[in-house]
């Protein structure tokens, strides 16, 4: 799960991280009270769940309470497009507004889960402010990795490595390495899956401060902190990936014509990549689980079905926990009452699949049925073209 | 042959009171009984407080024990299987690695990363194998069945499958099975982002297996395992290996059901895992329709 920036400014303070004081805004007259309250010189910055914010206009540098009100008029109700929002946009609600910092030089830290090794690891680099993968991939040299031991957290000497190796010393060295324990603290107490700042910043007056703050949060965590999971903002999710939510269905939007509905995630890619060799392309990533119910399989129905841009639908399930029978009984039950004016070709197999093909065909509805995937495929492309 | 399971396996479920539990622990004991003449068999159970609880149908005689090292003191049980809810599997598999219960399965999905953080680093120069977690688990045709897939897809003979996922590995069996090519041992090995045990760790198993003739890896978007495999394969194993991976079309960013499968950065995509597999020689097929018969025609029999 992902979170605002103000939202994650705002759990690092309790954490004892530090960043620059500041305030949210819905309204313009609100952004200028807050930076009233502030001060000197702030940063108006747009609110949404995507990089990239300054360059597409959603950050802007105000002297005072009347620039601020400005400034957030212009960004409040715009449609944000940045790199990472797709050439849709995001509409813009809120602004996060900031005490302008004196940068003396822009870092970078960030801590992730390195997989391979089953640790925590921090992340640093002096090239701060650039898109660290670019970073990591063209300069490794200037990213320094410090794994955590999981059983032991990170240690002053831990945090050492990460301050020096930012090139901060003397008083700021202190900084660092406060920063960077209670920074790896947040992040394990609170059960985070990525934690990144792009900038962290050395000011003039010798302070070390996040002006930026990429928070997710392990899903399967979210169980432990109820708090957490109230910050979630559903008008940053797709609408129909809130629903399917609701019915524990893992549905995922994507850009092609044909609709699929698949039991298991990694069939369900597999399922997309068939679809693109026989040469069209997927217009959804939809998991139904292992064990779905007839109701949940009619709910998975209704929500493709929604998604105007299907022309046709691809069912692919390997009967094991889900019964064959199961699944045909919701499909036929759905087809019956959601409206339903796409082709359907079905491909089953597995537990049941013979209880599953008479359930289909006594229906008297208009399916194709499918023999494996490769058959299934290139009926579904087919019938696009019907 | 077979590798981790087979008919001396004697099973111990931890949560074989719960829905599920009890559900595949008679599918598990009913395998044993129809396919492998008793063995492989589930000899107790586990769950906290239910000690001495009775069971029905095929567990008629197994009994329920409160702690893992009771039951395995009782039975003998050499291979744990957990069907424990997420909040509480991590402590259910330290619990059986303390025991000194060898092999552990998990089949749990959802566990916090943070608790499987520190169960790996518990496992640490452990000689614990750990399968999983959110995985289908283990199965050797014949042998034994010890997790949640269908055990008629399945037939004895000498491929070995590794796979991140649950029904595509049912999907390889299956077109396997269908082109006559059964299998030595089925390893599911779960789709989270820490799992117990990695690809390379059971290519070590089936290389020295002598059973296994040809070895079939099914990966999926994310991280880097299968590249870190198939390098190491290209040194160490000699059996024909054939790869697929799925994800090929999955947008850059996305959780594509598993918690593991997500493309970060360029890290992950299914082209660059498929480049270093074909380049260390591995049979790469793009199509999840055409594993199978990859297989056949990397043995010369299609």
């Amino acid at each position: 799960m992902n979170i605002h920036e103000y939202q994650g400014k705002e759990l690092f303070r309790k954490y004892g991280v530090a960043v620059p004081r500041g305030g949210v805004a819905s309204t313009p007259e609100e952004a200028g009270r807050v930076a009233q309250e502030l001060g000197g010189a702030v940063v108006v910055k747009a609110q949404i769940h995507a990089g990239g914010r300054g360059k597409g206009g959603g950050v802007k540098l105000a002297k005072g309470p009347a620039e601020a009100r400005q400034a957030a008029s212009q960004i409040i109700g715009m449609t944000l497009v940045t790199h990472q929002t797709g050439p849709q946009g995001r509409l813009v609600k809120k602004v996060w507004v900031e005490e302008a910092s004196q940068i003396a030089r822009e870092l970078y830290l960030g801590i992730v889960l390195d997989r391979a090794i089953g640790r925590p690891t921090i992340m640093a680099s002096t090239a701060g402010g650039m898109d660290i993968e670019e970073v990591a991939a063209k300069t490794p040299e200037k990213l320094l990795r410090v794994p955590v031991d999981p059983a032991l957290g990170a240690w002053p000497s831990t945090a050492r490595r990460v301050a020096y190796g930012l090139g901060l010393t003397g008083n700021l060295a202190g900084e660092g390495v406060k920063f960077v324990t209670n920074l790896y603290r947040f992040y394990s107490e609170m059960d985070c899956s990525l934690v990144e700042i792009n900038p962290l910043v050395q000011t003039q007056d010798g302070r070390v401060l996040a002006l930026d703050a990429k928070v997710n949060f392990d899903d399967n965590a979210l169980y432990r902190h109820p708090e957490v999971e109230a910050l979630r903002d559903l008008d940053e999710e797709d609408p129909l990936e809130v629903e399917a939510s609701k019915h524990h269905l893992n549905y995922i939007k994507l850009d092609g014509a044909v609709g699929c509905m698949v039991n298991g995630a990694g069939l369900a890619m597999a399922t997309m990549d068939i679809i693109k060799l026989a040469g069209a392309s997927p217009a959804n990533f939809l998991d139904v689980g292992g064990g779905a119910s007839r109701e949940m399989v009619e709910s998975a129905f209704r929500i493709l079905m929604s998604d105007k841009a299907v022309r046709a639908v691809l069912i692919n399930i390997f009967g094991g926990i889900l019964r064959c029978d199961v699944l045909a009984q919701g499909v036929v039950d759905a087809v019956k009452t959601v409206n339903v004016n796409v082709p359907i070709v079905i491909r089953m197999e597995g537990t049941n699949v013979e209880k599953g093909r008479e359930i289909l065909r006594a229906s008297g509805l208009d399916f194709t049925v499918a023999d494996g995937m490769g058959d299934a495929a290139k009926k579904v492309v087919a019938a696009l073209s019907r | 042959m077979s590798i981790l399971v087979g008919k001396s396996t004697r099973v111990l479920v931890q949560g074989i009171t719960g829905k599920e539990g009890s559900y595949h622990a008679q599918q598990c004991m009913r395998y044993s009984q129809e396919f492998a003449e008793g063995g492989g068999a589930v000899v107790a159970g586990v769950t906290p407080g239910k000690g001495g609880a009775k069971l029905d149908g095929a567990l008629e005689k197994v009994p329920v024990f409160d702690t893992v090292a009771q039951a395995a003191a009782a039975t003998g049980a050499n291979a744990s299987l957990v069907f424990v809810p997420p909040a509480f599997a991590a402590d259910a598999i330290l619990e059986s690695a303390d025991a000194g219960v060898p092999i552990i399965v998990c089949i749990t999905e959802g566990i916090p990363v943070r608790d499987m953080v520190c169960v790996k680093r518990h496992l640490e120069g452990a000689s614990t194998v750990l399968i999983g977690p959110n995985c289908p688990g283990v199965i050797t045709p014949g042998g034994c069945k010890m997790g949640i897939m269908p055990g008629h897809i399945h037939k004895e003979g000498s491929i070995g499958v590794i796979s991140k996922s649950g029904t595509l590995t049912y999907e390889v069996v299956a077109q396997l099975t269908a082109q006559g090519l059964g299998q030595t041992t089925c390893v599911g090995i779960g789709g989270d982002p820490i799992i117990g045990t990695m690809y390379i760790d059971l290519l070590k198993r089936f290389q020295a297996d002598p059973a296994t003739e040809a070895i079939i890896m099914i990966g999926e978007i994310g991280g880097a395992a299968e590249q870190d495999a198939a390098r190491w394969a290209r040194k160490n194993v000699t059996k024909p290996m054939v790869g697929f991976i799925a994800g090929q079309t999955a947008p850059k960013g996305r959780r594509m059901g598993h918690a593991g499968a997500i493309i970060s950065g360029g890290e992950g995509t299914a082209a660059e895992k498929m480049r270093v597999m074909a380049e260390c020689g591995i049979h790469v097929t793009q199509s999840p329709a055409e594993m199978g018969l990859t297989v056949a025609r990397a043995l010369g029999r299609a």
